[in-house]
């Protein structure tokens, strides 16, 4: 789980070989138990700032990050937590981080919204909605340039699809060839702005075509559908073909962060979208298969919430930064 | 406490290897040297390799055909993603060197500039760098009106995390290029339009000069005078004039904004007793109110008059040209304030 060594996927048509599709559903269970033990620590007043969840989008993390070596670069989003996982992360530092301790990822000054793992090549999360875009495409560019076969993803919401940066960087990144691909998580809402009315055109992918580029929709709750669309637009990138959108239809079943109203979404849409919940999807799947026990899938999300009990007990048992790290870590 | 000899320029093995060197010519041997010594050093932006060999301003003429056009990267008009770009680079292990033809362009980049460039280290804990070098040039005085006539450097010097220098002379463009280059933080270089094809004496070879330390471009006992850009060379102009009347100027070259040498504009005051600082960027929350501010609080007992600022009137650049004189402070305006802190102290 915490390792970063996973060789590159050799999937075939149908799916994952087992052993990867469990351990899909291990790091799919321990995001969302991640999450929710995020948002009761909100709550409870002990997480400060905001929190923003990935409860309902782990396929697209998961299912990008098996078609990933650990030398190739991801850079992310507000919700950050699960790629950060998703890319090998260790989630005692990563909650130490949230409850702004010296033990964290940051020691205390990036908090919940500014996790990074470079050790995993993870670019960090972002404040900014579309701030991870070039990253990952400069990333790409010193990939290209000191020819290290490494790729690049860069994460990024329905909401950023509507920022100048993306054109700007799609634009640079097919004119170069960058080996970069542009993971879109349409989870419909950008804050409180639906997909439906902040998108011109309809459909996101169609976007690419502007830029000469593939544009892949996918079902964002399938991780096995994301896995083999990542595949191939990685391995295309790899080969020096330069970058590609992947647009993910996802859903958050929580609010944009803790303190959401969640007024302005239908009622019964979250319902529609929860009854295909993907760690559920990906837990039937993995039973009707016979690659799992519903047991087994019992234990493995015991395991995952003992890890959290874990981390935050880890966290909370972890001091604070002392006041003399204020002024380090601005200048190298 | 830094001393005068070590403000210096490093001294050339002998005055043989010195050559006269425009501005341009000295960032552009920076530039090369750097490339040709660090394979990690790459060049990016509008023009700088197809336009007349290298660039609007020639600063980087004859690198792509050094270095190829890998290296040496003509961009889209796109200066958001140069610098979003530059940025992920540069956290993944590359030195990119960034031209934004003019400063007046950054407000298009400054995302990526201030919260990615400046901020990624400290929001990570230390655990990446950002070396990276944004190159561009900023000043009035050519009828460019007010879109491409700015000088921004307050804009920078308010974002911790980066860092900002202000070469005046060919010596000094080349040696603080290689040290910005060779730092591993994001520093933005601004250049000046109008110092492009001034000349002076430029060490041959290689050599650095240290970012935080100012130097002292002319000696004097009457006033400081502490200047950026053009006004260093409107403030040497303002010295001879005043020499003839018995006030001695003394001109200090910051050279660097952030970090800046205050040891040396302090040694000064306490020398001069009375302060002026100018730059063309507008008066009003220009980078001259920090310098006064820190020198009232670290010597103002030294103080034998109110420090003075002059520097650009409070308004956009103008594009006539009786206009764009008034707007900008000029030696005529140093000479007066230089007499009226004399004189007002006597």
């Amino acid at each position: 789980m915490d390792g970063a060594g996973q060789p590159a996927l050799a999937l075939d048509d149908r799916g994952l070989p087992a052993d990867r599709l469990l351990e899909a559903y291990r790091q799919m269970v321990t995001i969302r138990r991640f999450e929710e033990r995020a948002l009761d620590l909100y709550r409870a007043g002990e997480l400060r700032g905001s929190t923003h969840p990935y409860i309902g989008m782990e396929a697209v993390a998961v299912g990008v990050c098996l078609a990933l070596e650990p030398g190739d670069y991801i850079s992310s989003t507000h919700r950050g937590h699960g790629h950060t996982i998703a890319k090998g992360g260790d989630v005692r530092r990563m909650m130490a981080e949230l409850l702004g301790r010296a033990t964290g990822y940051s020691g205390g000054k990036g908090g919940s919204m500014h996790i990074a793992d470079l050790d995993r090549k993870m670019l960090g999360a972002n404040g900014i909605v579309g701030g991870g875009i070039g990253l990952a495409a400069g990333a790409a560019l010193t990939a290209k340039l000191q020819r290290t076969g490494a790729i690049a993803v860069s994460f990024f919401g329905d909401g950023a699809l509507n920022q100048g940066v993306l054109h700007e960087v799609s634009n640079l990144a097919a004119i170069w060839s960058l080996p970069v691909v542009f993971v879109c998580e349409n989870n419909q809402y950008a804050m409180s702005a639906a997909a439906a009315w902040t998108i011109a055109g309809g459909d996101p992918a169609k976007r690419a075509a502007g830029y000469g580029i593939p544009g892949v929709t996918v079902d964002g709750m399938d991780v096995e559908a994301v896995a083999r669309a990542a595949r191939q637009l990685v391995a295309r990138a790899r080969r020096g073909e330069g970058p590609s959108y992947l647009i993910a239809s996802t859903y958050r079943f929580v609010g944009h962060h803790a303190g959401d109203p969640l007024n302005y979404r239908p009622k019964d849409e979250a319902e529609r979208w929860r009854a295909r919940d993907p760690i559920r999807l990906l837990g039937e799947r993995l039973v009707a298969r016979g690659m799992a026990t519903a047991d087994d899938l019992a234990a493995i999300d015991a395991e995952a919430v003992a890890r959290i009990d874990d981390a935050v007990a880890f966290a909370k048992a972890s001091p604070p930064p002392t006041v003399d790290q204020l002024l380090t870590d601005i200048y190298a | 406490m830094v001393t005068t000899s070590e403000r210096q320029a490093p001294a050339p093995a002998s005055a043989g290897d010195e050559r006269l060197l425009t501005y341009a010519q000295a960032l552009n041997e920076a530039l090369r040297e750097e490339m040709r010594r660090d394979p990690t050093v790459f060049v990016m932006g509008e023009d700088v390799a197809a336009w007349g060999g290298g660039g609007v301003f020639g600063v980087t003429r004859g690198l792509a055909d050094e270095f190829g056009t890998e290296r040496v990267r003509d961009t889209p008009i796109s200066e958001e993603a140069i610098v979003a770009l530059a940025v992920g680079a540069a956290a993944a292990g590359s030195r990119p060197v960034v031209e934004l033809m003019y400063v007046d362009f950054v407000g298009l980049a400054m995302e990526p500039l201030v919260n990615q460039a400046a901020k990624l280290r400290y929001m990570f804990g230390g655990k990446v760098s950002v070396p990276l070098v944004l190159r561009t040039q900023q000043g009035a005085g050519r009828g460019n009106a007010a879109q491409h006539s700015q000088s921004l450097e307050a804009w920078f010097c308010h974002v911790p995390g980066l860092k900002v220098v202000t070469p005046s002379t060919p010596a000094d463009a080349k040696g603080l290029l290689v040290s910005a280059i060779r730092d591993n933080n994001p520093v933005v270089f601004l250049e000046h339009k109008l110092l492009y094809g001034t000349r002076g004496y430029v060490p041959a070879g290689e050599y650095a000069i240290p970012l935080g330390v100012a130097d002292i471009k002319r000696p004097g006992r009457h006033v400081t005078v502490v200047g950026i850009h053009m006004m260093v060379l409107k403030a040497l102009q303002a010295a001879e004039q005043l020499a003839e009347e018995g006030i001695e100027l003394e001109v200090i070259d910051p050279r660097t904004l952030v970090p800046l040498d205050e040891a040396a504009i302090v040694a000064s005051v306490k020398k001069t007793g009375r302060l002026i600082v100018t730059h063309e960027a507008v008066t009003r929350a220009g980078y001259g109110a920090e310098i006064v501010a820190r020198v009232v609080e670290l010597a103002f007992d030294y103080l034998d008059a109110p420090p003075l600022r002059v520097c650009g009137k409070n308004v956009p650049v103008p594009y006539s040209a009786v206009l764009e004189e008034a707007a900008l402070p000029q030696v005529a305006d140093l000479v007066a304030a230089a007499r009226a802190l004399v004189r007002g102290a006597a």
